[in-house]
């Protein structure tokens, strides 16, 4: 057993928990932050994506222990309040899903993704980058229109902000 | 997985220590470890995490010579400016490994210290020459990398960098398969001072090994067309069911050939 502490959507977070207990259970058994899901558990699916320290990873590929110490994102804690973020937005305006089991992982998948590629993305870019997440929906094709227009509103946004900086 | 007990070591020599205790294992990204252990495979009593350990971090570029500290992941060798400058094939070849959020975590160290046949960094890493630095020797690629699974480290030795001379010329090009997205082939061909040396990953029965065919028919001439008509023998190469061994003969020239031409460009 060891002591965690971590920062999980903003929140100083702590609790014990075994040392073989994967990050994916520690959110969704001990924090009850189900958003996050498991898919494949091979590591192959990308359901279980999560943000740590900023970048994007599979939480079912790493233990909690070793993200004590370290800032966690989830699904949950994208949006404000009910305001959604520009990718969730996107996925409800384009359809980007169909049962939704995947969407927490593609979408953390996608801002991860976007965050990356300031200078915006096209569409075999994002095809390529979306090699870890895996819709058995074959939603494909509204998945990859969504993160391409939430690149541009997100990109609109960080021009806007610039302004009116400058 | 089978109960384990996790240290996080603070620095090599801290590391060093606690990898005596009971049966522990090195952890450093946990990309192919994690996995191991989830499915039983691998069940170490105890767990010494390397990837917080700062000396072990980051790409440094001096001259010609390149160092990678062992804990640096696929992603960060893959967006290192410098490397991209010193070495672009290898950059090039860290961002083909996996997926984003594998490369967010893997490291060049544990994907070496595992040698799997079909991994990326062994064939370039015996390609260029490099140099594997662990807490208590240099050892070359040529000597480190023994067969399947298998490398020269002894028990709880650490790899701490990898370095090697920046070739002239170099490229890297693999053939997927096109589920798991492993190398069936992958090639990594270097053009430096002392000659051209040409690595193959994904199709030795003994894992990563040179191919002297491709690399004598190349020292004369370092061009894709000098690699007409040469013939890789299918004789100690894998067949599974994704590939015949005669089919990865094949492949490696094929392979060769795209990489020489991209190393020309």
């Amino acid at each position: 057993m060891s002591d965690l502490s971590l920062m999980v959507n903003g929140k100083r977070v702590s609790g014990t928990a075994e040392d073989r207990t994967l990050l994916v259970h520690f959110l969704r058994e001990n924090l009850g932050l189900t958003g996050t899901h498991v898919g494949c558990d091979t590591s192959q699916c990308g359901a279980c994506v999560v943000h740590v320290d900023g970048k994007a990873v599979k939480s079912c590929s790493m233990l909690a222990v070793q993200a004590s110490g370290s800032s966690v994102v989830t699904i949950e804690g994208l949006a404000n309040g009910a305001d959604l973020h520009p990718v969730q937005a996107a996925f409800k305006e384009h359809h980007g899903l169909q049962c939704g089991f995947c969407t927490p992982g593609m979408i953390m998948t996608a801002t991860d993704m976007i965050a990356r590629h300031p200078e915006g993305l096209d569409e075999a870019t994002v095809r390529a980058e979306l090699e870890g997440n895996i819709c058995r929906c074959t939603g494909y094709h509204n998945i990859v229109k969504a993160i391409l227009a939430a690149s541009k509103t997100m990109a609109k946004g960080v021009k806007g902000k610039a302004k009116q900086a400058a | 997985m089978y109960s384990v007990n996790y240290h996080r070591a603070t620095s090599v020599a801290d590391a060093a220590k606690l990898v005596k205790s009971g049966d522990a294992k090195l952890l450093s990204g946990g990309m192919t470890l994690i996995p191991a252990m989830k499915t039983r495979l691998a069940a170490p009593s105890d767990l010494v995490d390397l990837s917080r350990i700062k000396e072990l971090q980051g790409v440094k570029v001096s001259g010609k010579t390149v160092t990678i500290g062992a804990a640096t992941t696929h992603y960060d060798v893959a967006n290192d400016e410098k490397l991209k400058k010193a070495c672009p094939a290898l950059a090039h070849m860290a961002s083909l490994i996996g997926d984003p959020a594998v490369r967010h975590r893997g490291t060049i160290g544990g994907s070496i210290a595992n040698n799997d046949p079909a991994a990326d960094y062994p064939a370039a890493l015996l390609a260029l020459g490099a140099t594997i630095v662990t807490n208590k020797r240099e050892i070359g690629a040529d000597k480190f990398f023994k067969g399947l699974f298998e490398t020269a480290l002894k028990d709880g030795e650490i790899i701490t960098a990898v370095s090697f001379s920046a070739p002239a010329k170099a490229a890297y090009e693999k053939f997927r398969n096109p589920a798991s997205r492993y190398a069936i082939v992958g090639v990594f061909v270097a053009k430096g001072k002392d000659g051209v040396s040409v690595a193959v990953t994904g199709a030795g029965d003994d894992g990563v090994f040179r191919s002297k065919e491709i690399e004598a028919a190349l020292v004369k001439n370092f061009a894709a067309s000098a690699l007409d008509g040469v013939k890789v023998p299918a004789k100690n190469l894998m067949t599974d069911i994704h590939a015949s061994a005669e089919y990865r003969a094949n492949l490696i020239a094929v392979m060769a050939k795209r990489a020489v031409a991209a190393a020309n460009v």
